[in-house]
């Protein structure tokens, strides 16, 4: 089964990173990756409902026009089984806090530690499948 | 009335003048004296004022100059802080695509391993010898990168967002463990390394009102300082025994952490430039040149108290920091 997921940041090299992290999984076709610029932009593909269906989004925090928070909150209200992971360049508690009482189902700061994000992706997307 | 009797009264009148001229004299010199009196009570008066006035205008000039360092030293951290946001973002994605591109190169290798085996020696030779030099560069660009990221994680320590925890806490143990972490990661660091510790901890210091995680910071810095510059002029005179010590002693309202190095001292020269972000004495990759500009932060703007140094060239280096009993109401979250 293909996971699908939807990976949001104002960086556009986030999603080489992402891509060539995830090479032999892309390649197994256990996961599909969809990138988003913007929280906007996120939200329009989430609609959008092509399927597969979206299981899980990994957003950066600090992003100009929509915040991550916002999207976040956004997010778990609509798609309630998404998950959703964010990501951020400043790893304090209060942030970290902030965006698990939202609902985020973990948080990863920058440099984002590859190898455990896939085991809690793959955990999450076990959950909710 | 006799033939002499003008005369004596004359006389007579004489001798009143002059007896009232003689007490005006007496009195005059009485004044005068007292006069003398009171003009050297006054000289000393105002070289009393004077020396007073001095005094406060050194005072004031001290002051001054030390609020103006406070003033740059403010506006160098937040240049920092900023400058350390700016370059994490794109210093991630070199650290991130450097490490991938090792684990893609390894892969190529391993994918490329039958035929590169089947060509040419020659050939051969060049293409293993371009993936080692490519594997290499690789490793360089991680190792610097890596040096970059704790150079930003330490500017960044000077900009946290949130306060953090605001305790009441006993001094000396903080002390003892900064003593503790600072010996064993220099020992983890050079296995040759080795310190003479003297420590002299007052128990009427007892507890403060502090952020005991910065204090820690300002402590471990201050003791990792004297024990390098310690170390260092042991590899530099013969038998010469690098010893530090730590002591604490309350001082009225203050209590006062006191690191004490017999270390290479710092010349004079130095002095105004020690507290200033980046300057450092250490060679390259060796010291962020934070770590005093920050405990300086830490000390005067978090605890509301001082960081005064003392050395000679040479000989010896104490850092005194010093915080009151109690935390001044607006100091604390930046």
């Amino acid at each position: 089964m293909t996971t699908r997921v939807l990976m949001v940041d104002d960086e556009r090299d986030a999603r080489e990173l992402f891509r060539q992290n995830f090479r032999r999984e892309i390649r197994k076709g256990l996961y599909e990756f969809n990138f988003a610029q913007s929280g906007q932009e996120a939200l329009e593909i989430l609609r959008d409902g092509t399927p597969p269906e979206i299981l899980a989004l990994l957003s950066d925090i600090n992003m100009p026009g929509m915040s991550g928070m916002e999207l976040l909150a956004e997010g778990c209200k609509t798609w309630p089984r998404v998950g959703v992971f964010m990501i951020t360049a400043y790893g304090d508690a209060a942030t970290e806090g902030q965006a698990k009482a939202q609902g985020a189902s973990n948080f990863f700061s920058k440099p984002i530690d590859f190898p455990r994000l896939k085991e809690d992706l793959a955990r999450a997307i076990w959950v909710a499948a | 009335m006799t033939e002499g009797e003008p005369e004596r009264k004359a006389i007579e009148a004489l001798e009143r003048r002059i007896s009232v001229l003689e007490k005006d004299l007496a009195i005059s010199q009485r004044n005068r004296a007292r006069l003398e009196d009171f003009r050297e009570k006054n000289q000393r008066m105002l070289e009393t004022v004077n020396a007073e006035l001095v005094e406060a205008l050194d005072e004031l000039k001290r002051t001054q100059a030390s609020l103006i360092q406070s003033e740059k030293m403010a506006s160098l951290g937040q240049l920092t802080a900023g400058i350390a946001h700016e370059i994490k973002n794109p210093l991630n994605f070199v650290n991130n695509f450097a490490k991938l591109s090792e684990e893609l190169l390894a892969e190529l290798a391993e994918v490329l391993q039958d035929k590169i085996q089947s060509l040419d020696q020659e050939v051969r030779e060049d293409a293993e010898d371009l993936f080692r030099t490519i594997r290499e560069n690789l490793a360089k660009i991680n190792e610097h990168g890596r040096r970059a990221d704790s150079i930003v994680k330490n500017m960044l320590l000077h900009s946290r967002s949130g306060p953090s925890a605001r305790q009441q806490v006993a001094l000396n143990p903080i002390a003892k463990e900064a003593l503790n972490l600072a010996y064993h990661g220099a020992r983890a660091e050079n296995s040759s390394f080795n310190i003479e510790i003297q420590t002299y901890l007052s128990d009427d210091v007892g507890r403060v009102e502090c952020y005991p995680q910065d204090l820690m910071r300002v402590f471990l810095n201050l003791i990792s300082n004297g024990m390098y510059a310690a170390y260092k002029r042991s590899l530099e005179e013969d038998g010469f025994v690098p010893a530090i010590r730590v002591s604490s002693r309350r001082k009225g309202d203050l209590v006062e952490v006191q690191v004490r190095d017999n270390g290479t001292g710092i010349p004079d020269h130095m002095r105004p430039q020690i507290f200033a972000p980046f300057f450092t004495t250490k060679p390259p990759g060796e010291g962020t040149g934070l770590g005093l500009s920050l405990s300086y932060d830490i000390m005067i703007k978090q605890h509301g108290g001082d960081l005064a140094v003392e050395s000679e060239p040479g000989e010896y280096t104490v850092f005194t920091a010093s915080l009151p009993l109690t935390l001044p109401a607006e100091t604390g979250a930046k």
